[in-house]
């Protein structure tokens, strides 16, 4: 599903045997099968393999199943997306992508598997990562290469060094990126994703970033722990203030819309018909959060 | 003969009065006779209890082939106590000994081989592991061993089934007329409970220490009226591995998914009031429930009237800013709970037979509301084992206070991950029954939470609850660890008894048999 | 499929089995130890056998060392083992013999 609520992608180590069987007890909202860099050159085809078993066998649950592919310069990636396609992957990351050729080379592959394993084409999604200055720039291009593209992510990485920088705990050096990818998939109509925080048990600092990205305006981000999930949710859920401004907001937009009226002012506060899209997406945010006691259907 | 949980127990162990368990209060109201034990009047102030070493107490508590010797485990898995006496008492050629402890661990993996020896013969204890777990299971010990609860064993004692002749008390302080406490001296336990018991039904008594102290040694936990005789040896045990410095709580986010779901089961049944009394431990999961259950309690004003159990930091400190009126205290893990108790002027030391015996006039676990208790097998009519190994059958754990707290909790949740790596927890049949399932009422695993059938009360709270877990029925629990792990082969032993498992009232609910 | 070298696929890591696979002579030869032996042994085994009848392996000596790997771990790992034996390296019959 193209729109669905991506607040957490956990990255999990697809060659891991003991995590890989329960990982959704953690309940992230998306698993990310790492077969890039979590693991070794020697183990792909192990990694690979596991992922395929794991995607045939075991329930996740509605947890949307993501695949990170390596990349597009190795000899890995093609057997990457068919293990993953025959399996059943319902969305593949592409690491690295700069231009649309990148996102082009491995959709073929992509629906080369849909149609030898017998997928309906076109229904496998992509994500492109964006984690150099020129998948930056080219950020927006990126998001529109293709109508399976459900989102945009920034990963930081290598990204800070080739920027002749460092990481800092307010992460200024990271603005300009984060900013544009956030800008680049709105314009194009898709999500988009921050990047993984390394410092596990900095529990602060973490949420700090949460906090920030949420005001960019991320939809979600990178998890590499489960530790990182229900704090990311809290911060996501949207406040019970905020849940009852949109309550009023569709409520009143409901009442005044059958008169034909399309901006009105209810409690001091100004409503305009186009805010309604928003408070339905707060309503639903605080439904999958699991914090709406309200009555709105 | 098949008894109420739906055991077969053979009828050569239902002699001299012994029956088969029969329900959790199948003997309430019963009457009896308490033993007593044989006292040797000390009359002469002239006379000292202080003896040059252990060979020398031994020897004069008139230890013979066949007597029964008693120990605590207040030093965990520091103990030296256990090895050091089963050790003199071999060397002095003694043989034929029963143990009664409180509980054994790997720490008196040593005493194996005078069990292959025939020094040791019977074994009574809650806590069987390590080698001595696996010595037993495999016919090594010549009598059949006895698994007791902590509330069972002081039955046992008190009622006059097991006779100790002479009990061993490792004490921390002792002052030279048998004063004895759990602090004061260089390897401190906090409290010495299990052994209260012992010291008042044993024939004799010998308090070993390693720092004797001027006395009188007041308050004491074990009082020198009681007392025989006096050691002191170089050390009782290692001080490092009595108490942890800190229990820390758990980060395992497996863990803290269960004790979260744990903690709004608990709070949503109608227990959860003002003045509620809770039992906690020393495991990750009860202590992780109690940093879970902080915030109710803050948000809705509603103070513990009383924490019961082996007591930790996490508890002090709510004790400390006043969410626990008091804490009745029968074991300590860490040095901040061993520094507090008997100290702060709410947090007392009890008896076990104050905590957990069913046969007095009523203990601690009968006043409780809520228990949270593990497990390592539970199956689909919420029996519970925590005494042998599902991989193998051997015997590797203990009841403890499990079998208690569940029988007197109003609302006794089970806490475990559904599969540990590809053994599920939750299935159709328990390699040994511990607990009953009708002493169990809830039952929280990481992927979900069951209510036992017979408390449609707490389903019905539960299900109008909002709870971070599904509800599912046991039975879709086991299901689902099937689902993943495949359904478990049931583990072949050969017919030999090796060990009883009586339930804290004395019936026999279970026997563990050799292992193949 | 035919095995033209020994090869290992798998961790002795908890939940994970380590396989073994050399080309043979006579049959499937199966070795196996495991930490639940008792409860999933003779799975293990089916589970093993079958994986390798579905790769079309006849003749191979086994030795698998399982650590508590549920049925999908056992199938990727002597996947992996196999293939590796007999250096197939891509198109791999996804969804066909696996």
């Amino acid at each position: 599903m193209k729109n669905r609520l991506r607040r957490t992608m956990m990255f999990l180590n697809a060659q891991k045997a003991s995590l890989v069987k329960d990982a959704y007890i953690y309940k992230p909202d998306s698993i990310i099968f790492d077969l890039e860099d979590a693991v070794a050159e020697n183990q792909k085809d192990s990694a690979r393999i596991a992922l395929y078993n794991a995607l045939k066998s075991i329930d996740y649950k509605g947890i949307e199943l993501v695949v990170r592919i390596n990349g597009l310069d190795t000899p890995h990636f093609k057997e990457d997306i068919r293990a993953a396609v025959a399996g059943g992957i319902h969305t593949v990351r592409v690491p690295k992508t700069e231009t649309c050729e990148d996102v082009w080379a491995a959709e073929k592959e992509i629906e080369k598997a849909e149609k030898e394993f017998g997928v309906p084409v076109g229904k496998t999604l992509m994500m492109a990562a964006i984690e150099t200055p020129l998948g930056v720039m080219k950020a927006y291009e990126l998001a529109k290469s293709s109508k399976r593209i459900m989102g945009i992510s920034f990963g930081a990485g290598d990204y800070v060094r080739t920027m002749r920088t460092t990481r800092s705990p307010e992460g200024v050096e990271l603005l300009g990126a984060r900013t544009q990818v956030v800008i680049a998939a709105r314009a194009a109509g898709i999500m988009c994703f921050d990047t993984v925080y390394l410092d596990v048990d900095n529990m602060e600092g973490f949420a700090d970033e949460v906090r920030l990205i949420k005001q960019l305006g991320f939809d979600g981000k990178s998890i590499i722990s489960p530790k990182q999930i229900a704090i990311t949710h809290q911060i996501f859920a949207p406040t019970q203030a905020e849940i009852a401004k949109a309550e009023t907001t569709i409520r009143a937009i409901d009442e005044y819309a059958r008169d034909g009226i399309g901006v009105f002012t209810v409690d001091g506060q100004m409503i305009d018909i186009a805010m309604l899209e928003g408070a339905k997406r707060t309503i639903e945010l605080a439904k999958a959060s699991g914090i709406y006691e309200g009555d709105l259907a | 003969m098949i008894n109420k949980a739906g055991r077969n127990i053979p009828e050569e162990f239902l002699r001299d009065g012994v029956e088969v368990f029969q329900g959790q209060y199948y003997l309430h109201d019963k009457e009896y006779i308490k033993s007593s034990p044989t006292v040797r009047a000390f009359v002469d102030p002239g006379q000292e209890k202080l003896v040059t070493d252990l060979r020398e107490a031994i020897v004069k508590s008139g230890l013979r082939d066949g007597m029964t010797i008693s120990f605590h485990h207040h030093f965990r898995d520091g103990d030296y106590i256990v090895n050091m006496v089963v050790e003199a008492i071999a060397a002095l050629g003694i043989k034929d000994i029963t143990i009664c402890a409180s509980s054994l661990g790997d720490a008196h993996d040593p005493i194996v081989r005078y069990i292959a020896s025939g020094v040791i013969t019977g074994i009574s204890t809650s806590g069987i592991r390590g080698k001595i777990g696996d010595a037993v299971s495999r016919g090594l010990l010549q009598k059949v061993a006895y698994i007791r609860s902590h509330g069972g064993r002081v039955r046992a004692i008190e009622a006059g089934d097991i006779h100790i002749d002479v009990a061993f008390i490792g004490a921390p302080t002792a002052d030279a007329y048998g004063n004895a406490r759990g602090k004061g001296g260089k390897s401190d336990c906090g409290v010495l409970s299990y052994s209260m018991v012992d010291a008042k039904y044993a024939d004799k008594v010998v308090v070993i220490t390693d720092c004797l102290v001027d006395f009188p040694n007041f308050p004491p936990s074990i009082e020198q009226v009681d007392v025989d005789y006096v050691v002191v040896v170089d050390e009782i045990g290692n001080p490092k591995k009595i108490a942890n410095a800190m229990l820390r709580f758990t980060q395992d986010p497996r863990e803290l998914i269960i004790a979260e779901a744990a903690a709004q089961v608990l709070v949503h049944t109608p227990y959860f009031k003002d003045g509620f009394s809770f039992q906690t431990g020393g495991g990750g999961p009860s202590l992780a429930v109690t940093r879970f259950l902080r915030p109710y309690m803050e948000k809705q004003g509603i103070k513990m009237g009383f924490a019961l159990g082996g007591i930790t930091q996490p508890m002090l400190d709510l004790l400390n800013d006043g969410l626990i009126r008091t804490i009745v205290d029968a074991q300590d893990f860490d040095l901040p709970s061993i520094a507090s108790v008997n100290t702060h002027p709410r947090h007392f030391e009890i008896s076990i037979s104050q905590y957990a015996n069913p046969f007095n006039k009523g203990a601690f676990v009968n006043r409780l509301d809520f228990g949270i208790l593990a497990a390592l097998e539970i199956d689909t009519d919420f029996n519970v084992n925590v005494v042998t190994g599902s991989e193998d059958g051997v015997l590797r754990g203990a009841p403890g206070g499990h079998v208690d707290i569940a029988a007197g909790a109003k609302c006794a949740i089970l806490v475990a991950p559904l599969l540990r790596t590809r053994i599920p927890t939750i299935r159709d049949r328990v390699t040994t029954i511990t607990t009953p399932g009708e002493s169990v009422d809830v039952v929280v695993t990481d992927v979900g939470i069951a209510v036992n059938p017979k408390r449609q009360d707490l389903l019905a709270v539960l299900q109008k609850a909002k709870l971070s877990l599904p509800l599912r029925t046991i039975e879709e629990l086991r299901d689902e660890a099937y689902a993943i792990a495949g359904a478990p082969e049931e583990i072949q032993f050969e017919d030999k008894v090796v060990a009883l498992v009586e339930y804290r009232d004395g019936t026999i609910i279970d026997v563990v048999r050799k292992v193949k | 499929m035919l095995l033209k070298k020994s090869a290992i696929a798998g961790t002795l890591e908890s939940s994970d089995v380590q396989i073994r696979i050399e080309p043979g002579q006579s049959g499937i030869e199966l070795f196996l130890s495991s930490s639940v032996m008792n409860l999933y042994g003779r799975q293990i085994r089916a589970t093993i056998l079958t994986t390798l009848a579905n790769l079309g392996v006849e003749n191979a000596k086994v030795t698998a060392v399982d650590k508590g790997a549920v049925d999908c771990t056992i199938k990727a790992r002597v996947e992996c083992a196999v293939f590796r034996a007999a250096e197939i390296k891509e198109n791999l019959p996804w969804g066909v013999r696996m």
